[in-house]
């Protein structure tokens, strides 16, 4: 059966009409969006608690009944792995939220996971019959997405997806971030034996080191992971594909496929000077202290500075978790210093409405150009040029020019450059023959993710350079398609 | 698995560890490091690799107690495990023969210098070592030197063994007295500076490999970062090795003392 001809038997079913009818559309459409429940701002602000706190059964029932159940599911087209979305929702409307989790994870490996941080805005939700035809707010895709993964998790029978007989087939997954795992999840289910192999001593990728407890607590993560173990998927940590193994021997051992999602890695920073001055430090670096490290634990060795006024350089969703995390380890003043203009800013609105709320400065149109340290080599000040918006560049975005004469300076102990990342050369460079972009990047055959190595695929931020958990799924998804169909011959 | 198959005492602080860690002593090369975490809540410290056998299946580290996480290392004992444990990490040594190699090391940075000394002596390199320490109990590796160079110069800060002076004054002996066409110098920052300092008066090419503050080892973090010849490189995937006249040792002495303020016990 097609994806199509499997969407229109499943609206057909009896219970799906029966359920449609039961209400009109014009009654459904009336029903106002759900608003996510959310810790007080004070209060979630000095800890680490999940902001989110989840819909109710009954607001996610009302908010279910709201999807029109379309015969042609736009929102689908909006989603990379491809979730059936009428139909969890229909089943939610049903009080079915055990089945609802199931068609979830029929194509994602991490519902729980995506249910938190995928910009749903961008994806699914911006697909909405609302959206799109009636100038309405779309169906609240994602806020159902979590509640149905997480009433499942917490009525502790959690299904563990069908897999096809064991094929016998060894397939290598270099990192365990969101690629690599749905991937994984994939090539498992369709019977092979899957190894997956993470340079870090935990598997989970940026969804541990990287992406805060306060937005996707680490045990939510174990859950979905644990799910894949269950699935036969085996870990091994402390593993550095192209250092530790190679990937001759890789082949030796009889891997016949290998799925490279080795992530971005190494963060950019401005060349700017004192940008080497202590107190000053990547995204990465603090995120991972404590995240990974839980370096605000008095338990854990791994320091980290406690900034008193902490200033983050960059507006996207990395920046505003690190601002965020300043805040709750104590910062008095916490900032995004960004240079162009809010409006421009490639961070969720969420996450933008969050940090607000919590307190966060927001100094748009204004670029760090130096540093001041002390007589110990510490930061001291930032010396900001005033930006103000010119004409748009090439990536369609008003270009920000500095105003003549316009430099503050303003007083910081800790900044945190938050400006993107490269890829890691460590892989590309380990895997002789592989091609690689300028800018680093691995090749690949965008229908199926292969390289030019013909049994290494590659997909995430080793391929796309830096972009979400949801597309990083989506091309582990289309590689496991794409490979499984290479290796049945 | 990591699990310590043989300890030894070098002094009151510096231990040496032969680990289990098969696949790791199959692929480091000299100048290789790796990163080391001891107990859930551990810290994730860089430690440059002091040898392996193939055979056994086992590295050996060389590990001086300075803080609270390398202590923790040196109070293992023959049949624990270390928690995590990954590699091997940075570039290799370049090994080629270029001549006469002066090779100055000082405190437990002797130790991976060992490596490095028996790959430029194989390439037939004539090799000189320069092994420095504050007092005679402090000298290490002396024999394994012996073995694997044409000649070891022992300088101590208080003349309690082989001449009195610092590693500078026995690599400038050597320069005095013959061509040198390369010099590696591995210890604490501080002693590397001076080295770099002296041979770049007397024009010798040298290569520092440098251990600065990481967090993942793997280029992610940026924690390592220095300035060589002006540029900021990341010691853990461009290094650890590096021209030493290029490097910013005052901002990498600084650096290193980030968390003076904030460790740990």
């Amino acid at each position: 059966m097609t994806t199509e001809e499997l969407i229109a038997f499943r609206r057909s079913e009896a219970w799906r009409e029966e359920l449609r009818k039961s209400k009109k559309n014009k009654e459904r459409a009336d029903i106002p969006r759900v608003h996510m429940n959310e810790l007080d701002a004070e209060y979630r602000s000095r800890n680490n608690e999940e902001v989110n706190l989840g819909l109710t059964v009954e607001q996610a029932v009302l908010e279910a009944q709201r999807c029109l159940d379309c015969p042609n599911p736009t929102c689908m087209t909006g989603c990379p792995v491809g979730i059936h979305i009428p139909t969890f929702i229909k089943y939610i409307e049903k009080g079915e939220f055990k089945e609802a989790a199931k068609t979830l994870k029929e194509t994602s490996a991490l519902p729980a996971v995506c249910g938190r941080v995928c910009p749903q805005e961008k994806q699914c939700e911006c697909k909405c019959i609302y959206i799109q035809k009636m100038k309405k707010e779309p169906v609240a895709i994602g806020y159902l997405e979590r509640f149905a993964a997480d009433y499942e998790r917490e009525s502790g029978q959690i299904s563990v997806p069908e897999i096809a007989e064991k094929n016998g087939i060894k397939i290598a997954v270099v990192g365990s971030g969101p690629a690599g795992l749905a991937f994984a999840g994939d090539m498992a289910k369709m019977g092979y034996d899957v190894t997956v192999f993470e340079a870090l001593h935990e598997i989970g990728g940026v969804l541990k080191y990287g992406i805060p407890e306060f937005r996707l607590p680490n045990s939510i993560v174990d859950v979905e992971i644990e799910n894949l173990r269950k699935m036969g998927v085996q870990f091994i940590r402390n593993c550095i594909v192209g250092k530790t193994i190679s990937y001759e021997h890789l082949q030796e051992e009889g891997f016949k496929g290998i799925f490279v999602a080795s992530g971005a890695g190494l963060p950019n920073f401005m060349n700017i000077p004192g940008e080497n001055l202590v107190g000053v430090m990547s995204s990465n670096e603090y995120l991972t202290r404590v995240n990974l490290m839980d370096a605000a634990n008095p338990e854990s060795d791994t320091p980290v500075l406690f900034g008193k006024n902490v200033a983050v350089i960059g507006g996207g969703n990395t920046a505003m978790d690190s601002v965020r995390t300043a805040r709750r380890l104590g910062a008095d003043r916490a900032m995004i210093v960004y240079r162009r203009s809010e409006e421009e800013m490639p961070a969720r609105l969420e996450e933008v409405k969050h940090a607000k709320e919590e307190g966060v400065e927001f100094l748009a149109l204004h670029n760090p150009i130096e540093y001041l340290g002390d007589e110990r080599g510490r930061v001291k000040q930032m010396r900001l040029q005033k930006m103000e918006l010119g004409e748009p560049d090439a990536s369609g975005r008003r270009r920000p020019v500095p105003v003549e004469g316009a430099i503050e300076t303003v007083d910081v102990d800790l900044v945190i450059v938050s400006v993107g990342v490269s890829p890691n050369p460590l892989i590309p460079s380990s895997f002789p023959g592989l091609q690689v972009s300028k800018w680093g990047t691995i090749i690949v055959e965008e229908a199926s993710m292969r390289s030019d190595l013909q049994d290494v695929y590659a997909g995430g931020d080793i391929v796309r350079g830096g972009a979400t958990v949801i597309l990083a799924m989506g091309d582990g998804r289309k590689a496991a398609a794409a490979m499984h169909e290479n290796l049945k011959g | 698995m990591n699990k310590i198959v043989s300890k030894e005492h070098f002094s009151a602080n510096v231990v040496k560890l032969e680990v289990e860690a098969s696949l790791i002593a199959r692929s480091r090369k000299a100048g290789h490091f790796v990163i080391v975490k001891v107990g859930e809540k551990g810290e994730r410290i860089p430690l440059t690799i002091a040898g392996a056998d193939i055979e056994k299946g086992t590295i050996t580290l060389v590990i001086q107690a300075v803080g609270g996480s390398s202590k923790k290392i040196c109070d293992l004992s023959v049949g624990d495990e270390i928690t995590d444990l990954v590699g091997p990490l940075g570039q290799a040594t370049h090994i080629e023969k270029v001549g006469t190699v002066v090779c100055a090391g000082g405190g437990v940075g002797v130790a991976p210098l060992l490596p490095i000394v028996e790959a430029f002596h194989k390439a037939g390199n004539r090799v000189i070592v320069v092994l420095a320490a504050r007092t005679k109990d402090l000298v290490i590796l002396e024999d394994q030197m012996r073995a694997n160079s044409d000649e070891v110069i022992v300088m101590t800060d208080d003349g309690s063994y082989g001449k009195q002076g610092l590693v500078t004054h026995g690599v400038e002996e050597v320069i005095n007295r013959e061509q040198v066409d390369m010099c590696i110098t591995i210890g604490p920052a501080v002693m590397m500076k001076f080295v770099s300092a002296l041979t770049q008066k007397y024009n010798v090419p040298t290569v520092a490999s440098l251990n600065t503050i990481m967090v993942d080892g793997t280029g992610m973090c940026g924690a390592c970062r220095i300035t060589v010849g002006g540029k900021t490189k990341f010691v853990c995937v461009d290094g650890p090795e590096f021209d030493a006249h290029q490097v910013d040792f005052d901002e990498m002495l600084m650096r290193l003392s980030a968390y003076k303020d904030v460790e740990k016990k």
